[in-house]
């Protein structure tokens, strides 16, 4: 059980990481379908920043500077897939829907090149980093105790909670949440009232895109322990993690409990003895179906709360009016 | 007394391209007075209104506050100067309570329970009932103004602009809102009411500043004002246009509408009891204040409007025409030979007993079986479709052109076939005859496209039009509605408007003109209705008609049975 819990817990950051990045995206009216290619893109700059700390520092190194530096390189990695996106939608006006596909089939294919070229990543440079990553509390050796499932978890799980309950604080209770929420409502409204659209759009996709791209370092330096190979999987989590936006009605908080469903849909087949191929994928696919459900509930109530920001997908030049 | 002024503008001209929007407008707005800014649809009332804000900027002449002058560059700097615009259009986030849209943009501290505060001290100290914690999506278009002028009040502003803002109240709501706005003004603060209706520029405001075709005639105080001397500088002297106006060659009644009745969503009463007839031959103008119920006339004719209610009565001249099937079924065919209501060629009548269904169907499908009479249909029945494809022809131009009538990504010709699409046999389309047709439109109303393969978004506003109005004559329509078919066109493009239009009354056909140039209705129409809030307040003769009078109509909401011509 406390296995079961701790896989889903696993899998439930990455996907909270993803959701919240997308999260805040679309509160600024960008709808980023391109968010599993940042995640993989982000998971390949972690994974490059540690192969380049390794080699220039070696193995035996300060653990807070590794996270650091190769937070920082994944960052810089996702920010450039979230610059493309706004060069393309703000600045050039294109449709968000195809530059979204488009970066998702881009990074993924990236990702892979790079992933694939062999000297890029060095994979026992990344295993050694991912254990700064889940041993940052030195000399603490819970074993498999309940306890475990709360302390002595990787660095990241705990950022992934902190930003949650940061981001849904500030989208709801501060002046920046108020405005960033209106330029995703109503952007000819928010630019009247003197709020720069484009700035918010930007800065905005930057941190969304930050987010997402920890996420897709996270699930490989954590969650599955530095074991790069795994990287294909996290074009799906991205996908996941869209259908989860929509699940949460965009609300930060609430995306805490719906990313522990999913990971548990996620994580349970594996954990079923003698089940079949085919039935994995039937739960597999749960998490998709309860999206349509959600998305059947809230439209049928008809609730103006809980629906997407009204200008979502939508560009906006001042000259449209 | 500089300081009196909180408002100047000296001789402020605008203009856009070749259009002058505004000349030499100059404006004194005193403190603690209501100025309105009276004028029609195309007067410049709002590009001034955009000259103030800071939207756009003048060509020429000098603003002050408070007598000094200023350069406004953006909204944000007439802020600066204390000057708040409420849009007709409110720019409210709808998810968003009544205090955080107050609040949206600006830099101070968040904080909720105080921002209420200073939000309710504002609605108490001028009379406005508000619950700041209301979502805007639970709230009435009244409620929603209170919002937006208190918007602007909270950020300070001493100068307010209100554009059109009776437009989508109720009497009891602009009872209110008048009542609030002299509290305004007994606190010192100086008002631009921008507005065409005359009965609420005499109640409210202290002054009156007449706009007329960008042109500024002058500043009365109401006090001195009558209503017949504004509505005079409103419309000007009549002006003579050389518009043919062909003799009517023997109307008969097309359409009869009786008891049109229409109710937004909003509960707003946008046609109210209109009954109207229109006849073949003839051309009926419908003029009326921008937003005065044209355009949902037109539709519900068209039977895009299913909302509304009442009946329309359409005598289709089928006289000696073949029968089709594509209003009837064989039944109906059948039934209606029975009763004796068709005759062959040759004068005989139909008789289809004892023939096989196969044997009808061939004898209608060759045109052998023709109408005895007119046909009398009720177009409430009918899909928008089967309307059409009676022959009743909306040709909307709204200012939305692509909007109803064209597909911008469309070429010429594919646009001609949006209309014969279905008519074609193969699978696959036939481009040949649109593309005749284009190439027709194009030579005969001087089309200016590098080819009839241009995407129409390309075009000019005119040259759009022209394309739009050219398709929709060319299938000979028995009831053609045309609105603002000249709004955007050069003086030649104009003429040969009407000039089509005439022809098209020579050949029979019914049409309905919505313009806003009363010099144009008068000179080219018959008869002209007016419309005034969604009511018909009378119908002139268009030989007899006097601008003035159709101004006043335009302008107030009772009919003037006097006016009525009854021929």
């Amino acid at each position: 059980m406390v296995m079961f819990l701790i896989g889903t817990t696993g899998i439930a950051i990455a996907l909270l990481l993803g959701c919240l990045g997308e999260t805040i995206t679309e509160k600024s009216g960008h709808l980023n379908l391109g968010m599993p290619g940042i995640m993989s893109i982000g998971t390949l700059g972690g994974c490059y920043g540690a192969t380049l700390y390794v080699s220039w520092f070696g193995e035996q190194t300060s653990g807070f500077f590794v996270i650091i530096f190769s937070l920082l390189v994944c960052i810089f990695f996702s920010c450039l897939m979230g610059l493309i996106y706004n060069v393309l939608t703000v600045t050039f006006r294109s449709n968000q829907n195809i530059t979204g596909l488009m970066m998702t089939t881009f990074g993924a294919g990236i990702t892979e090149f790079a992933m694939t070229k062999g000297d890029f990543i060095n994979k026992s440079s990344v295993a050694v980093v991912s254990n700064y990553f889940k041993t940052w509390i030195p000399g603490l050796n819970l074993e498999d105790s309940w306890l475990s499932l709360f302390i002595g978890r990787g660095i990241l799980v705990y950022v992934a909670l902190i930003l949650a309950i940061a981001a849904g604080i500030i989208l709801n209770k501060t002046r920046i949440g108020l405005n960033l929420r209106a330029v995703g409502e109503n952007p000819s409204t928010a630019d009247a009232a003197g709020v720069n659209v484009a700035k918010y759009r930007y800065i905005a996709t930057f941190i969304g895109s930050s987010i997402a791209g920890i996420g897709g370092y996270y699930y490989i330096i954590d969650n599955l322990s530095g074991s790069v190979g795994s990287y294909p999987n996290i074009v799906a989590i991205g996908w996941l993690s869209l259908a989860l936006v929509i699940f949460t009605l965009w609300k930060p908080i609430l995306s805490i409990l719906g990313s522990f469903i999913f990971g548990a849909l996620y994580i349970l087949p594996t954990k079923i003895s003698g089940i079949s191929l085919a039935q994995m994928k039937i739960f597999n696919l749960l998490p998709y179906i309860m999206t349509i459900v959600v998305l059947i509930i809230t439209s049928a109530l008809d609730s103006k709360e809980n629906q997407p920001p009204a200008s979502l997908g939508l560009n906006y030049f001042r000259e449209d009016r | 007394m500089s300081n009196d002024v909180a408002l100047e503008l000296k001789s402020v001209s605008k203009h856009f391209g070749k259009i002058q929007a505004n000349k030499n407008v100059s404006i004194k707005l005193r403190r603690g007075e209501i100025l309105s800014l009276l004028g029609e649809n195309g007067s410049g009332k709002t590009t001034l209104r955009n000259i103030i804000s800071g939207i756009y900027f003048p060509d020429e002449g000098q603003i002050f506050v408070n007598g000094e002058e200023v350069v406004i560059k953006s909204p944000q700097d007439a802020y600066k100067y204390k000057i708040g615009m409420i849009h007709q259009h409110f720019k409210l986030v709808d998810v968003f309570t009544a205090s955080q849209n107050i609040v949206l943009g600006l830099n101070e501290k968040f904080i909720m329970s105080q921002i209420n505060a200073k939000v309710m001290e504002i609605a108490n100290r001028y009379g406005f009932k508000i619950d700041p914690d209301k979502k805007i999506y639970d709230m009435s278009v009244s409620e929603k103004q209170t919002v937006e002028i208190i918007k602007v009040l909270y950020r300070g502003a001493d100068i307010l602009i209100l554009d059109e803002p009776t437009a989508v109240l109720t009497p009891q709501e602009i009872e209110k809102l008048f009542t609030v706005l002299k509290n305004m003004r007994d606190d010192g603060k100086s008002i631009i009411i921008i507005t065409h209706k005359l009965n609420e520029v005499m109640e409210i405001s202290d002054t009156v500043s007449v706009l007329r075709k960008g042109e500024y005639i002058g500043s009365v105080e109401t006090s001195k004002a009558n209503q017949s001397e504004l509505t005079e500088m409103m419309v000007g002297k009549k002006v003579e246009l050389n518009i043919e106006r062909t003799e009517v060659k023997h109307p008969d009644d097309r359409l009869i509408l009786s008891n049109i009745n229409y109710v937004d969503k909003d509960n707003v009463a946008i046609l109210n009891n209109i009954s109207l007839t229109v006849r073949g031959g003839e051309i009926l103008g419908i003029a009326g204040i921008a937003g005065s119920g044209q355009k949902e006339l037109l539709e519900t004719i068209a039977g895009l409007n299913k909302n509304a209610t009442g009946s329309i009565i359409f005598n289709n001249p089928k006289k000696n025409l073949p029968v089709t099937f594509f209003h009837k079924t064989l039944k109906r065919v059948k039934e209606l030979a029975q009763e004796g209501a068709f005759h062959y060629e040759d004068g005989t009548a139909v008789d289809f007993t004892g023939m096989t269904d196969a044997k009808i169907r061939e004898l209608v499908n060759d045109g052998k079986v023709l109408f005895n009479e007119d046909e009398v249909m009720d177009l409430k029945d009918k899909t928008p479709l089967q309307i059409r494809e009676l022959g009743v022809r909306l040709s909307f131009v709204p200012e939305d052109r692509l909007g109803m009538g064209l597909v911008g990504n469309m070429d010429i010709i594919d646009n001609m076939m949006l209309r014969s699409y279905r008519k074609g046999k193969s699978v696959f389309l036939n481009r040949t005859i649109p593309g005749s047709l284009a190439d027709k439109v194009i030579k005969n109303l001087e089309v200016a496209t590098p080819s009839p393969r241009t995407m129409v978004r390309k075009l000019s506003g005119g040259n759009v039009q022209k394309v739009l109005v050219g398709r929709e004559i060319s299938s000979a329509p028995k009831v053609l509605m045309v609105a603002y078919p000249v709004r955007g066109l050069d003086v030649n493009s104009s003429y040969m408007i009407y000039n089509l239009l005439n022809e098209q009354k020579e050949n029979g056909s019914a049409i309905i003109f919505v313009g806003e140039d009363l010099d144009v209705l008068i000179a080219l129409c018959d008869r002209i209705a007016v419309l005034s809030n969604g009511k018909i307040t009378g119908i002139v003769d268009g030989r007899t008609a006097n601008k003035e009078k159709i101004g006043l109509m335009m302008t107030h909401t009772e009919t003037y049975e006097e006016e009525t011509a009854n021929d």
